[in-house]
């Protein structure tokens, strides 16, 4: 049963140089326990197409032009992007747990950890004091924070950057959610760190049933995680697959290129990589093409003149592009 | 890209017993010293001419403060840096100021180390204006020639560093390093700032440019992978000190010290078939602070092997097969 359908979300943004279409058509659709990999590089859209399932971009500058979002809430189903917003703030803190990049900027600095965890469980759990510090000690304690009872009263600032990482994980799950969506959460952390993170987060997704959004741009992290896999670029979905599919045998040039790119821990120096040439899109205009056919090796001029539609072409498995990289040639219709 | 250099030469670059500790102060007036973080602390390795030395370690490791000290950007605390013969840590003003040109940098962070008030062809020609002896018609020839070298459209050298994208401002850092004719380049974490589909087109350039100008490289970063790609022989640091350094596939493929073993395996691999069978070594805790690192060996706190020796004494960095160093007690 899918508990988040996403359909034809668009978003952009006011800048004095002008509307940046950040977001443009994205649909997806997530399972019950399902982990969602969204992989792009810096711009694609994938953090801001996130952020605005929970109306968490600033309005203005950023506008929702379109789209809806059905996910299966406590309380039944709703359409996120249209809640009102004492609704909105209900599912976000009891159903739907973030976790974002940054935990400095998004802990209070002021407060102690301790009373950050136990407020959102006081909010929508209506907690009682007592019984909200005692299940605070008790997520401090499974997400691996040591000595939990003690740290319950130490600020941001006296904790490392995986440790706060794990207080934002505590955070998210505190309601228990169904759904975490978790933007870049590893990206400012040391690998060591990061190992440890990831560890975490796979435990608490099978012991707690959690379905997942993974935001990165590392294709590593999110073949170690993800059931499902989505490629962004240029604010719109290049490709989704399965995710030994999308690294088996991708079908975007885009996914293809990126995947070439990457050097490999585990094997040996090769002489040189394959990059893509040109730089990504300014979306400072509506796509009227494919977003990729400037960098693209395979465009031709319906690339150029089309927003390529998304084809199927296996088990859940989707390009939005006019080239067929199985046959080698320009798809017929 | 050429393959390991020999061994017997006269190494280009000479490290030995480096070791740069910034003061701790307290009071503002009065101030006083109270200690002394030990970014580096004891460090040794040699690069031979031609040859890329990766350095790997987690923030905090000392790497970055490593390639400083070498370029005297800092004075070193102890320690000796030898240069092509030369030693670094002794020469003053004009003396140091001789050598200068034959080392440069490339910086992590294109926004903060390109001046946004300069243009391109200004910053490209800033390292020539301060050396000296360049008139103004060979400095714009050499910009022209500079920019072209690196994949930048000579007629953009009026333009400033905000027009240009994270990748192409990389260049213009590495056309500025380029600009003295340097034999060698302490690359910083020069592609950490950039997207997946860049770091590849900038590697690609500072491989070619190595190759056409038989440039030495130390190449600093902390993603595992590119530096695999990159280099000939790869060091790790951890804490100031030096863990373990080897020819590039003996490292990746035996490593020897626990941590280095633990970094490789922490690595996720974009295969997810490799990806469920790759079994990670996780380590406990976080990295403890450099103002105040454990004693005997630094890594001890965190080392899924560690014994009671290895609280006591501190290991010593030796060379534990040809070629391959490491800092442990217990390894063979």
């Amino acid at each position: 049963m899918s508990i988040l359908e996403v359909k034809d979300l668009a978003v952009e943004f006011n800048t004095i140089e002008g509307v940046v279409h950040a977001v443009n058509g994205v649909s997806f659709s997530l399972e019950s326990r399902e982990t969602l990999g969204i992989v792009g590089e810096s711009g694609s859209g994938k953090s801001v197409s996130m952020m605005s399932l929970l109306r968490l971009i600033p309005e203005p500058p950023g506008r929702l032009r379109s789209g809806t979002a059905w996910f299966e809430s406590a309380t039944g189903r709703v359409d996120l992007l249209a809640l009102s917003r004492a609704k909105r703030s209900a599912v976000r803190g009891r159903d739907i747990g973030f976790v974002f990049q940054d935990p400095m900027s998004s802990l209070n600095p002021l407060m102690t950890v301790g009373d950050q965890i136990a407020e959102s469980m006081r909010v929508h759990l209506k907690l009682d004091d007592k019984a909200a510090r005692k299940r605070t000690v008790e997520l401090l304690d499974r997400v691996g924070i040591p000595a939990a009872d003690e740290r319950y009263g130490n600020y941001p600032h006296q904790f490392s950057g995986g440790m706060r990482q794990r207080v934002m994980i505590a955070i998210a799950i505190a309601c228990g959610p169904k759904l975490l969506i978790a933007d870049e959460p590893t990206t400012a952390l040391d690998v060591t760190v990061q190992a440890q993170i990831l560890d975490l987060v796979k435990r608490l997704r099978d012991e707690l049933g959690l379905a997942v959004i993974w935001i990165s741009h590392d294709l590593g992290v999110v073949a170690g995680l993800a059931d499902r896999v989505i490629v962004m670029y240029g604010g719109m979905v290049a490709e989704s697959a399965p995710v030994d599919a999308l690294y088996e045998t991708p079908r975007h040039p885009y996914t293809e290129g990126l995947l070439q790119a990457l050097p490999r821990v585990d094997q040996d120096r090769g002489e040189e990589l394959r990059s893509i040439e040109g730089t990504p899109p300014d979306l400072y205009a509506a796509p009227a093409a494919c977003p990729f056919a400037p960098r693209c090796s395979y465009a031709f001029d319906r690339c150029r003149r089309e927003v390529p539609p998304r084809f199927t072409i296996g088990d859940g498995h989707e390009s939005a592009c006019f080239f067929d990289l199985e046959q080698r040639r320009p798809r017929s219709e | 890209m050429s393959e390991a250099p020999q061994a017997n030469a006269r190494p280009l670059l000479k490290v030995e017993g480096l070791k740069q500790h910034f003061p701790i102060t307290r009071g503002v007036i009065l101030s006083r010293t109270v200690g002394a973080v030990k970014a580096v602390d004891g460090v040794s390795f040699e690069i031979a001419r031609g040859e890329t030395l990766g350095l790997v370690g987690e923030s905090g490791c000392g790497k970055s403060t490593t390639g400083r000290a070498i370029l005297q950007l800092y004075r070193p605390t102890a320690g000796s840096v030898q240069f092509d013969g030369s030693e670094l840590t002794e020469l003053k003003g004009e003396e140091l100021a001789a050598v200068r040109p034959r080392i440069q940098m490339v910086f992590q962070d294109s926004y903060s180390s390109l001046n946004p008030r300069h243009s391109v062809a200004k910053i490209v020609a800033e390292p020539m204006v301060i050396n000296g002896g360049y008139s103004r018609p060979e400095m714009s020839a050499r910009v022209s020639e500079l920019l072209e070298l690196v994949g930048l459209n000579p007629h953009h050298r009026s333009r400033y560093p905000h027009e240009f994208s994270g990748g192409q401002r990389q260049r213009i850092g590495i056309a500025r390093a380029l600009a003295l004719s340097p034999e060698f380049v302490v690359c910083d974490e020069p592609i950490s700032a950039l997207d997946v589909s860049i770091q590849a087109q900038v590697v690609n350039l500072l491989q070619r440019l190595q190759n056409e100008l038989g440039l030495t490289y130390l190449f600093i970063a902390h993603d595992l992978s590119m530096v695999r790609h990159i280099s000939n022989r790869v060091a790790v640091m951890y804490l100031g000190k030096m863990m373990e350094l080897a020819d590039n596939a003996d490292l990746f493929n035996e490593p020897l010290h626990p941590y280095t073993q633990s970094l490789i395996s922490a690595v996720p691999l974009p295969d997810p078939k490799a990806e469920r069978e790759r079994k990670p070594i996780l380590l406990k805790g976080d990295l403890p602070s450099p103002s105040n690192p454990p004693v005997g060996c630094v890594f001890h706190t965190r080392c899924p092997m560690a014994q009671a020796l290895c609280a006591e004494k501190v290991p010593e960095y030796r060379e534990v097969r040809p070629r391959h160093w490491a800092a442990c007690h217990f390894v063979e």
